[in-house]
């Protein structure tokens, strides 16, 4: 099994995770609920629920509607604050021995410095993941990533200030993905998750009502997983040396697949753990199921071996 | 909490419900009345979340050792496809969940009130509450005969019932609520537990206050995974100093409460921006049991 597990070691330019497939954020809770049901081995890493520095109490439920494949949910960044955090879940966290990438969020631009900065120099963190769509305070509500010189201010301090290399979880329906992305990039993140959850609302005609307390709501499950995997090879194929999270509708082996191809580095999967708790390791079987009958020896081999359609006349490279 | 790929041993058309009862020696051994099970939807996707379903039976001992038994109205897709399921089918099911009601020690005189399936929940604690020797009163409620369930059950589970609809096709016409002051009394409850939607489990929580009787509920919130992960089924819970609430989930903290504890106005909903923090702080409430 260790040679198994070896092969399917990735690199995210000096971030390893054991696993190819980590735990989105939110979908992990406080890391003592799945013991004793899922093969927790079998995971690449945990992203947590994202930290703002005081506790939050969330939204107002209902906090989840069903869709078509998918699920609108607004939690509203539930969590117990950053030193909440560092005192109860971190260390059940790192009992567990996985790599953690803890995600970062704030209403203002001092909140995300302020939680970036109570992280410092914790053990077991290997990565920060700087969650963009809460509501900034300081431009009327609107959320950070609808402004690319805002992410960037937010990503450049937060990059600045920590030691611990940073992602970026951006959402997929931005003016110009690509433009942001390498803003990121220039501010000093270190990679990119793709993509966060999708705005979305669902209503209930019989009353009249939303079906979510808080209105509206992330889209997140197999409905939006050929947006995430666009969006993936927009940027993977623009920027080759950005490492790449794939995350949104991943379920299967084959769906963790079709990331790698278009580009990811690494998968998260969030929805279908909280259907299917070994989700991951299935879905690591999956892979690991395909990378034999293609004859490759590693995740990262199947990036860039997308086929693209030609077309007549064109020379193949 | 066990993961099973479980039998369908019988389906059952109960009035307006539809049972299923399921083939787990492993969920079965463990169950516990106000616990849940969730039951993973088909492969292709359509929907995707679990359904949680309040644990009706549990069969520990004799011929039907290891089956276990819930109730649902089926009025959704996911139950709609539920209700078609046919005997000796499987059902990727995970359970026992959440925290059970608890057993008084000393006191002995149990009401117990449902509405609609909350019965479910109520006629298994009814079960495990004579098997400690206690008094057990009961009243169901529903909007009509069809949905009171198992009333032939009820009538054997407890020493008295009142049947209360809302259309009067059973029982006494009306609302549990009005029901409560008067069976209580004249049962002398000195515990009382409850089952139901939130605004009659909000008129036993204001009668239990009033009247200083121990009780405990068990809430039916949305719920996403069931499992703790996802805090979508938080309910808003005074902390036991007073020092204000949290939002807990229904599925690892409860899914049973001290309704003493609950911060109803919160939790109904009706102003979802208020956040009452009274300067004095919330009333310390005397923890289970009474």
């Amino acid at each position: 099994m260790a040679g198994v597990k070896g092969s399917l070691a990735v690199d995210l330019n000096g971030v390893g995770f054991p696993l190819p497939v980590l735990a989105a954020s939110g979908c992990f809770g406080t890391g003592r609920e799945l013991a004793g049901l899922a093969g927790l081995h079998r995971l690449g890493g945990i992203v947590t629920r994202s930290l703002t520095y005081n506790a939050t109490k969330g939204s107002p439920t209902p906090r989840v509607a069903e869709s078509p494949s998918g699920i609108v949910s607004s939690v509203g960044i539930q969590n117990p604050g950053v030193r909440g955090f560092i005192a109860e879940e971190l260390p059940r966290l790192q009992r567990i021995g996985l790599p953690v990438l803890v995600s970062v969020a704030g209403s203002s631009l001092e909140e995300y410095i302020r939680v970036t900065r109570a992280l410092e120099g914790h053990p077991g963190i290997v990565a920060l993941e700087v969650y963009l769509s809460c509501a900034d305070d300081e431009r009327d509500g609107m959320p950070f990533y609808s402004r690319i010189d805002r992410i960037a201010e937010v990503v450049g301090a937060v990059s600045r200030l920590s030691r611990f290399p940073v992602f970026v979880k951006l959402p997929a329906l931005l003016p110009s993905l690509l433009e942001t992305a390498r803003a990121c990039v220039r501010a000093g993140a270190h990679g990119l998750t793709l993509i966060d959850a999708v705005p979305g609302m669902v209503i209930d005609v019989g009353k009249l009502r939303p079906r979510l307390g808080s209105a509206t709501g992330g889209l997140s499950g197999p409905a939006i997983r050929p947006i995430a995997v666009g969006a993936v090879f927009e940027v993977a194929s623009a920027l080759r040396d950005v490492p790449i999270m794939g995350v949104g509708g991943i379920a299967t082996g084959e769906d963790a697949v079709e990331f790698l191809l278009a580009g990811a580095w690494a998968v998260q999967v969030g929805t279908a753990m909280l259907v299917n708790p070994s989700a991951p390791a299935e879905i690591v079987q999956g892979i690991l199921r395909y990378l034999k009958t293609k004859g490759l020896g590693s995740p990262a081999d199947l990036r860039g071996r997308l086929r693209l359609i030609r077309s007549p006349g064109e020379a193949a490279p | 909490m066990k993961r099973v790929k479980a039998e369908i041993l019988s389906v059952r058309k109960l009035g307006g419900y539809q049972s299923l009862t399921l083939v787990s020696p492993e969920i079965a051994e463990r169950a516990r009345p106000g616990q849940f099970l969730a039951v993973a939807m088909p492969d292709d996707r359509r929907f995707l979340l679990r359904r949680h379903f309040s644990i009706h039976q549990a069969s520990r001992r004799g011929g039907w050792a290891g089956a276990i038994e819930f109730v649902f109205n089926p009025s959704g897709a996911g139950t709609e496809w539920l209700a078609e399921m046919k005997a000796h089918q499987f059902l990727d099911v995970i359970g026992p969940l959440g925290k059970a009601f608890a057993y008084p020690q000393r006191l002995n005189r149990c009401l117990l009130v449902s509405e609609g399936y909350g019965a479910s929940s109520i006629y298994f604690l009814a079960q495990e509450l004579r098997a400690r020797g206690k008094r057990v009163d009961m009243i169901v409620g529903a909007e009509s005969e069809q949905f009171v369930l198992k009333p032939i059950e009820g009538k054997r589970l407890s020493q008295t019932i009142e049947i209360v609809t809302a259309d009067g096709s059973i029982g006494r016409r009306g609302a549990v609520a009005d029901a409560l002051a008067p069976v209580a009394e004249a049962c002398g409850a000195q515990v009382v537990y409850a089952a139901g939607p939130r605004r009659m489990l909000r008129a036993v929580a204001e009668f239990c206050m009033e009247r200083q009787i121990p009780s405990q509920i068990v809430v039916e919130e949305q719920m996403a995974c069931g499992l703790g992960l996802c805090f979508t089924c938080v309910v808003p819970v005074i902390r036991k100093d007073g020092s204000g609430y949290d939002n807990l989930r229904a599925c690892t903290d409860g899914p049973v409460f001290n309704p003493a504890r609950v911060l109803w106005d919160r939790w109904m909903g009706s102003e979802p921006t208020m956040l009452p923090t009274p300067p004095e702080g919330f009333p310390v409430v005397r923890s289970w049991p009474g």
